[in-house]
This record gives C-alpha cells, structure tokens and sequence, in this order.
C-alpha cells in the first residue's frame, strides 16, 4: 500500500512539483495518472521510488515512511519498486540478456554481479521474463538493434525479472506507435492481473487511460484534480482534469488494429 | 497575392550566420594571419646564413651516416625491448589509474561539484608539464634508468588519457544509469552496468592511441637518461659513431610503424 499524506515537492528552483497530495493507492491496483504536460505526474510516480524527494509530508511504502530513507534503505525500496521509462532506458551496446538481468542487480552482491556470477536461478528468471514478453528470440540481439516497442518489452522484462510488488510507468507508450502502445499496455495489465503487482502509469492519452486503468488520478499544477473508478470517469472529467477541451491529439487510438 | 511574397522574400532574407558572429570570426582569422606573417618575418630575420647554409651543412653530415652499421642490431636489440616494455607498463599503468580519475573529472557521474573541480585542475596542471620535463625531474630524483622514464611517461599519459575518458564519460547515454539506480542498483553496479559498456570501446581506442605516442616519446626520453634505445642513440651521437646512430634510427623507424599499423587496425576494429 502507499500513502500519500500532505506530501509537497518543490524543486531547488522554486518549481512546486507537488503540492500537498493526499491519496491511497491499494494493493493490486492498476491505477493511470492523467493530466497536461507539467502537471506533475512524473514527479508523483519519482517520489515513490526517492528518484526525486518531496520536500514534506509523509509517504508511506508498505506502513513504511520513506523519505528519510538513506542507500541501504533506498536500495531496499527500489528493489520492490520496479519502474518503466518512455525512453526505455536499456544500456543499447549490451545485448538483451544482459540488460534483463540488470534487474537482479538490487538483490545481488556487488562483486557477484561485476564478476557476471548470477545465480542460475537468476537467469532462468531472466529468460522467463522475456518468454513472457515474446521477446525470448532476440536474447543474445544488441538492445540498440530492436525496435522501439521490442526494447519497451526489454525492459518489462528487466522489471519482471526484479520481481518487485510495484511497478511504476513513466509515459511508457509515449514514443511507440498506436498498435505497439497497445500491446505494451496490454502485457502490463496482464502482469498487473497475473502477479498481483501495484501498478501505476503515467499517460495523456485518454483512451488509452479509459482502456486500461482500474482508477484514473487526474492532476494538474501538481494538484490531484480527480480521483475515482474509471465508472465514474467521462469526457467532461477529462476537460475539468485539463482545463480545456478534448483535442485529437490527446486520443492514441488504433485500439482496434493490434 | 505573388507580388507581396517577392517583396516579403527580398526585405527579409537573413544571413546564414548571425551578423555578430560573422565579425568575430573574421576578426578571429586576421589576428591569426597577422600573427603567422609576423612569426615567418621574424624566423627569417634570425636565422643567420639563410636556407642555403643549411643545406650545405646537411649533406655533409647525412654522408657520414651511411651506410649504418648492420653489426649493432644484435647489441641494440635489448635497449629496443626495453623501451618498448618502458611504453606498455607506462600505458598500462596510465590506464588502470585513468579510470577513478575520469570518473571523478566526469560532471556527470560526480555531483559532488568540489569533488570534481579539484579533480578537474589537477589533470589540467598535470597536462601543462612537457613530458621532457617530467622526464628530467624524475631522472634528477631516481637517477638514470627506466623507472623515471615510466613515471614521466605514467603521469604525462595520465594528463591526457583522464581528460579524453572524462569527456567520453560526459556525453553518455544517462538514462540506463537511471534505470539502473531505479533497480536498486549501487554505485558501484551503476558504473558497471550502465556506464562502462558506454565508455569501453572509447577508453580501450585512446589507450592505443596513447600507447602510439608513448612509444614515440620513451625514445625521446631516453635522451635526458630516462634508460632503453634512446640513451643508446644518445651515447652513439655523442661519440660521432653515425653508421651506429643510423642503425639504431632505422630500427626505430620501423618498430613505431609497425606498432602503429597494429594499433590503428585495432581502433578501426573497435569503433
Ligand atoms: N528537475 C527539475 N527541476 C526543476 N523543475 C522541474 C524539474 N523536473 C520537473 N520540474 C517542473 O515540475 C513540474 C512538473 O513536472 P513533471 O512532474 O515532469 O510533469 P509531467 O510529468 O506531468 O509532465 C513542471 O513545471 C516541470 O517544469
Ligand atoms: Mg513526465
């Protein structure tokens, strides 16, 4: 479970990333946060693994208070939370395997892995994950020889291996086209479902957050807007969340062509 | 409709370069024209007999050079190795001292900003010493022989092998990084896994590069009795033994060619 309470965040130049956010996200949830460019999602969803620190309130992972968190904490913390980047952020000169299991790195002592000694068990799960993605094929390939939605499978696959209880998704769609989109949406909720795991994804897309989502958090001048089942949700929560109406460009569409 | 698009077109076409710009590099090109005519003029004024002079006297002593002495290879072999080897421990122990150093000159990766400002002017003090220089002091410190030779080598490479690794650590990818921090990853897995598959093939590529103008200087440094063929090509010229300086010439020559093809084989196959 995590919980938000009071928590602000404002960067070193004065930008108030987040301000005072109170909100629950449960176990098991598959929550989507919405909301205009600089509305604050990436700050919301960095401040749950400490890749940026909210300047006060508290934020609880699990009962437990994290933002006084030091390195051996903080790594303990971000081995359960596993988190996905639009960019992808795989190391493009090492091959699949290799990028996958980086994932084992927080549960792996440091001369183990600079010495390449994972554990058998450890590979094993690495080439499941990738099974799970069907990407198993292109193990030995370099990352930089994939395509961009092969590569987001990659590093779903280095989250899986992590097996963490969270997972947080920053944008992950957004430099895939609309039939890739899906299908990367589509694995992530299957994990979601399957293994139980917390997830949270940033996303402007509105279908897409309509499609996928349990419960759609809308933000806007790192503000929670809205927050509510994606029951309650329709085009006019949209334009609240946004402040403007709904254009063409904030639909991924192509639903129907993956 | 056309007629105001031609007039639109002929007011408003800019300069491909800024005008400011335009003025400082013309500016910049005759301050650097200026100071070449000036250079020429004044080498010519000092130097006395002109190029004719010259000429004469270099024909006489190339004469006395030929032909070299094929007997000596047999004796200058060993000082040939061993300015070799003075080149590859050098390099290897630039190398390996290069990777803190880079890494701690590296805005990047060292946020610590006092960190890296002192990192920064060490390296830059470190690269304003000539090599010669270095050279004679250790020699003056330990004496003739090869291990001032390695030690000037060591710190002169280091200069200019932590600066280039820096500025490949620089324009890295940042993002594995990050995930890797996301992962749970230390410092130090970070680096491994995010940041040396980035920088490798750059830092084994100068390395070479380096070792290439190693070889060429441990020659040089023999000269001031940093030990190996160049203190041998010293003691020969000193005695007026040429055929035996022109051997050893030679075989330089074509020693620093061959490890220069080698070493730029292996760059190419790198990159
Ligand atoms: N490192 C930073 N330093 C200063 N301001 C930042 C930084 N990162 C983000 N911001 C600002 O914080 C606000 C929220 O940014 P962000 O969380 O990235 O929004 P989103 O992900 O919704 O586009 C924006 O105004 C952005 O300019
Ligand atoms: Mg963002």
């Amino acid at each position: 479970m995590i919980e938000f309470k009071d928590v602000s965040l404002v960067y070193p130049n004065g930008t108030e990333g987040l301000k005072k956010i109170n909100t629950t996200i449960k176990d098991g949830e598959f929550v989507v946060i919405v909301g205009l460019s600089g509305a604050g999602k990436s700050t919301f969803i960095r401040s749950i693994n400490r890749l940026v620190t909210p300047t006060s309130g508290s934020l609880q992972v699990d009962g437990e208070d994290i933002l006084n968190y030091r390195s051996g904490n903080l790594r303990k913390l971000r081995t359960k939370v596993g988190m996905i980047f639009q960019n992808y952020n795989l190391v493009k000169r090492s091959n699949v395997l290799k990028n996958v299991l980086a994932g084992r790195l927080g549960h792996t002592g440091t001369l183990r892995s600079i010495l390449n000694l994972y554990k058998k068990e450890d590979i094993s799960l690495a080439y499941e994950s990738l099974k799970r993605v069907n990407i198993d094929e292109k193990i030995y390939n370099r990352a930089d020889e994939l395509s961009g939605g092969q590569q987001q499978r990659v590093s779903i696959a280095r989250v899986l291996t992590q097996k963490p209880k969270y997972i947080l998704a920053d944008e992950p769609v957004a430099s895939l086209d609309p039939p890739t989109s899906h299908q990367v949406m589509t694995y992530l909720k299957k994990i979601n479902k399957e293994d139980n795991i917390t997830t949270i994804v940033n996303l402007h897309f509105i279908d897409m957050a309509m499609e996928y989502a349990d419960r759609i958090i809308g933000m806007r001048a790192g503000e929670v807007v809205f927050d509510g089942p994606v029951s309650e949700v329709s085009e006019k929560t949209f334009e609240e969340i946004y402040g403007r109406s709904i254009r063409e460009d904030d639909l991924r569409g192509g639903a129907d062509e993956s | 409709m056309t007629n105001e698009n031609n007039s639109l077109a002929e007011k408003k076409t800019p300069p491909i370069y800024p005008v400011k710009t335009k003025v400082q590099v013309s500016i910049i090109f005759f301050v650097i024209l200026g100071i070449y005519l000036f250079s020429m003029f004044w080498t010519q004024k000092e130097m006395v007999g002109g190029f004719s002079g010259a000429f004469e006297n270099m024909f006489t002593v190339m004469e006395k050079f030929f032909p070299p002495n094929f007997g000596v290879i047999g004796a200058i072999w060993g000082p040939l190795v061993e300015t070799i080897q003075m080149a590859i421990i050098a390099t290897t122990i630039a190398a390996i001292l290069t990777v803190p150093l880079a890494v701690l000159a590296a805005r990047n990766v060292t946020t610590f900003k006092p960190l890296y400002y002192t990192t920064r002017t060490v390296l830059n003090i470190l690269r304003t010493i000539p090599d010669l220089v270095l050279a004679v002091i250790f020699v003056g410190l330990f004496g003739i022989g090869l291990f001032p030779g390695i030690l000037a080598l060591v710190v002169f490479s280091l200069g200019i092998l932590a600066k280039l690794i820096s500025e490949t650590i620089e324009a890295v990818d940042m993002n594995p990084l990050e995930a890797m921090r996301a992962s749970g990853g230390n410092v130090y897995q970070v680096i491994w896994y995010a940041l040396v598959p980035q920088v490798l093939p750059q830092f084994t590529s100068l390395v070479l590069y380096v070792f290439e103008i190693n070889i060429r200087a441990s020659v040089v440094l023999g000269f001031v009795g940093a030990g190996g063929i160049g203190l041998i090509l010293n003691q020969q010229l000193g005695f007026y033994n040429y055929p035996n300086a022109m051997m050893i010439i030679v075989l330089i020559f074509a020693v620093v060619i061959i490890i220069e093809y080698i070493s730029t084989k292996l760059r190419e196959a790198l990159i």
